[in-house]
């Protein structure tokens, strides 16, 4: 599904990815943890296409094809989801009527006649129930005036209604409390199958508790140093993030 | 000749064309003197440091009308506000269009300004309220009160709730190769009454136009007045807009004014207090381009307590387009517990593009609440990168981006099908077609 060999990637000069691989196959989950300022949120952007960020030298190949010189939109239109850590406000535009442009757009791309309107319905109806989500809610304006709950909760939501290939969940637990956790993991969960992928970026164990990674990565100063399976989180919980440290310099 | 000459000259001929004898003979002689001494402003002028008129003042504008032109209705249509029954005071080329119009006499009069200017029965109303809160003093208002005659008229009796709003549009059709219009609007809101008036200056094709427009608004005690004035003209088209009103004790009176378009567009907006509780609302949505200027000038004379006043003001630039925002808030001694807001947002999308922002707030008063906010920025990149990664493409995230960042004036549109005419103005200005009404 994803395959990253050697990216290194840099902002105004600054190294930050120094150069890193990945191998996620669909029907897996993977989690990347570390530290603040490891590299995790950029590594999320630069998969998803921020053009803040250059990259130096590697490759990204989504099914077996370079993606790393398309638009954040073509890379969304190929089945690549973002859940940001900070949403953005858009006043004006309905939850709905974001969801039928992205949806549109993404057909458009795909050579795809516009989704009819009672289809689209039947979609939002049915998604926003798996989220829990009140159907007021729907006609809000995107993110303005959201809870941080409400924020996650919604591009969970919107995960659901794009139906990616390979979604990255960046620091998709801050903010949560326990049920609204519990909700997002649970849609998280039920929209796994064999053949997507989700990669879960995280600081901290608690999400892995409800969203169970087949691997964990380990990502510090740009490298991923250490990689497992799901026991790892729970020794990184304990341990911390130093332990990691001090067994490198040995 | 220079069209101040010009138009000196044609003032004496102008004068014999209508009743001389008339009570307002005076108030026209006082008005073109003072035309005559200080000319047209010039960027020298403070007010008028970052708009130049020069350009425009070469054409040879006809300065009267000569001939009656006729337009078909379908040929028009799309600017009226077709949707719903509206009354109408419609114009071609400065000439009253009874063809186009809707007008009435039926409980309020809706109707033309050269009616009420020369027939007996308006008199004691022209004599209070006639060239009363327009200036006597700015060179171009009293240019207008020199040749004017003809516009709208709008008389609403105390208590009347006007169910319909009022259209007011100005054609300019084009025949004449260069053409100068001085409409003069004239509107009164009597006690506890309700209008909600729509205002459009149109060129049908690409001769220059050069419009100098006064419209006076006197609302009377707790009278409501929502006022928009849509600026979506050619490029050939120039605009100065002034517009004074008169407001009186828990009166509240709203002009929201959407520039989209036109050459060069100057708005004077002033509002006067003359009453306690009085609520004065200012909005503008600016979406221009090319080498498009919209000069906004406002001001709120709060000289009365317990007064507030809300402005707020969106601008968009592209290209090599200019914007001035100079927003004034005077407050005197005696209107202790002012709440005067100001806000004034600039997106500037070309590095060519300028904008001059200058909120002014002389205060003399010591017990109110004044705030004003002015930001000058680009598209948020977090935003664009957040819509593009949902599959939206840049061009339509840009327009969503921009649309919603003029949402918050969009949303106090209190007609809906004029709310919906100016969102698709919007989406037309930004090139896009979302697959859903904005």
């Amino acid at each position: 599904m994803l395959s990253i060999k050697n990216l290194h990637a840099s902002v105004e000069d600054k190294e930050i990815l120094k150069g890193i691989n990945l191998e996620i196959n669909a029907g897996e989950v993977h989690a990347i943890m570390g530290p603040n300022g490891a590299g995790k949120s950029t590594l999320s952007s630069i998969i998803a296409g921020n053009e803040n960020y250059n990259v130096t030298e590697g490759e990204i190949l989504l099914e077996g094809e370079d993606i790393s010189e398309l638009a954040p939109e073509e890379r969304a239109h190929k089945g690549v989801f973002l859940s940001f850590q900070y949403p953005v406000e858009i006043p004006g535009v309905s939850v709905t009527n974001f969801m039928k442009t992205a949806i549109n757009e993404s057909r458009k791309a795909n050579g795809k006649e516009e989704m009819p309107a009672n289809e689209m319905l039947k979609l939002i109806r049915e998604k926003s129930e798996l989220l829990e989500i009140d159907r007021k809610f729907l006609s809000r304006s995107l993110n303005e005036g959201f809870s941080g709950g409400e924020k996650k909760r919604n591009e969970i939501f919107q995960m659901a209604m794009l139906e990616p290939k390979l979604a990255i969940l960046d620091e998709t637990d801050s903010g949560l409390d326990i049920d609204a956790l519990r909700i997002v993991a649970n849609g998280v969960n039920k929209l796994k199958n064999e053949n997507n992928a989700v990669l879960v970026i995280t600081h901290y164990q608690r999400l892995l508790d409800y969203i169970i990674p087949d691997f964990v990565h380990v990502l510090m100063d740009g490298k991923i140093v250490k990689s497992g399976g799901k026991e790892l989180a729970y020794e990184l919980e304990e341990k911390g993030y130093d332990w990691i440290k001090q067994e490198q310099e040995v | 000749m220079e069209l101040k000459d010009k138009l000196i000259s044609s003032f004496m001929a102008f004068e014999e064309q209508i009743d001389v004898h008339s009570e307002l003979h005076d108030v026209r002689t006082s008005a073109i003197k003072n035309f005559e001494n200080k000319g047209f402003p010039t960027k020298k002028e403070e007010s008028w440091k970052y708009t130049s008129l020069n350009a425009i003042l070469k054409n040879d504008y006809s300065v009267f009308p000569k001939h009656e032109n006729a337009i078909e209705f379908a040929e028009v249509k799309k600017y009226f506000l077709h949707e719903i029954d509206t009354y109408k005071v419609i114009f071609v080329d400065g000439k009253f269009s009874s063809f186009l119009s809707s007008t009435t006499h039926d409980g309020l009069d809706v109707c033309l300004m050269s009616s009420a200017l020369n027939k007996p029965k308006y008199k004691m109303v022209i004599d209070e309220y006639f060239n009363k809160i327009a200036s006597k003093e700015e060179s171009l208002t009293t240019l207008n009160t020199a040749f004017s005659n003809e516009g709208a008229y709008i008389n609403i009796p105390k208590s009347k709730v006007v169910e319909k709003p009022i259209e007011i549009i100005y054609f300019s059709t084009g025949k004449e190769d260069a053409l100068m219009l001085q409409p003069r609007n004239l509107v009164i809101v009597g006690e506890n009454a309700y209008v909600q008036i729509i205002e459009r200056h149109q060129s049908l094709n690409e001769n220059p136009v050069l419009t100098n427009s006064v419209t006076e608004i006197f609302a009377q005690k707790r009278a409501i007045v929502d006022y928009y004035k849509i600026q979506n003209d050619l490029q050939s088209a120039n605009l100065i807009d002034n517009t004074y009103i008169s407001q009186k004790q828990e009166s509240r009176v709203s002009v929201h004014t959407f520039s989209f378009g036109g050459n060069i567009t100057r708005n004077n907006l002033n509002f006067y207090h003359f009453g306690e509780r009085i609520d004065s609302t200012l909005k503008g949505i600016t979406i221009i381009g090319d080498k498009q200027h919209v000069d906004h000038y406002t001001l709120v004379n709060h000289s009365t307590p317990n007064c507030e006043s809300h402005q707020n003001y969106k601008t968009i630039l592209a290209d090599s387009s200019t914007g001035v925002f100079n927003g004034k808030i005077y407050v005197e001694k005696e209107a202790q517990k002012t709440d005067a807001f100001q806000q004034n947002n600039n997106i500037l999308l070309g590095d060519k593009a300028t904008i001059n922002a200058k909120p002014q707030l002389e205060i003399f008063a010591d017990d109110v609440k004044c705030s004003h906010g002015c930001t000058i920025g680009q598209l948020d990149e977090r935003a664009m990168f957040y819509m593009q990664q949902r599959g939206i493409p840049k061009k339509e995230a840009k327009a969503l981006l921009m649309y919603a960042f003029s949402n918050e004036v969009i949303e106090s549109i209190k007609i809906p099908e004029l709310k919906k005419r100016i969102t698709k103005i919007i989406a037309m200005k930004l090139g896009v077609n979302l697959g859903f009404d904005l």
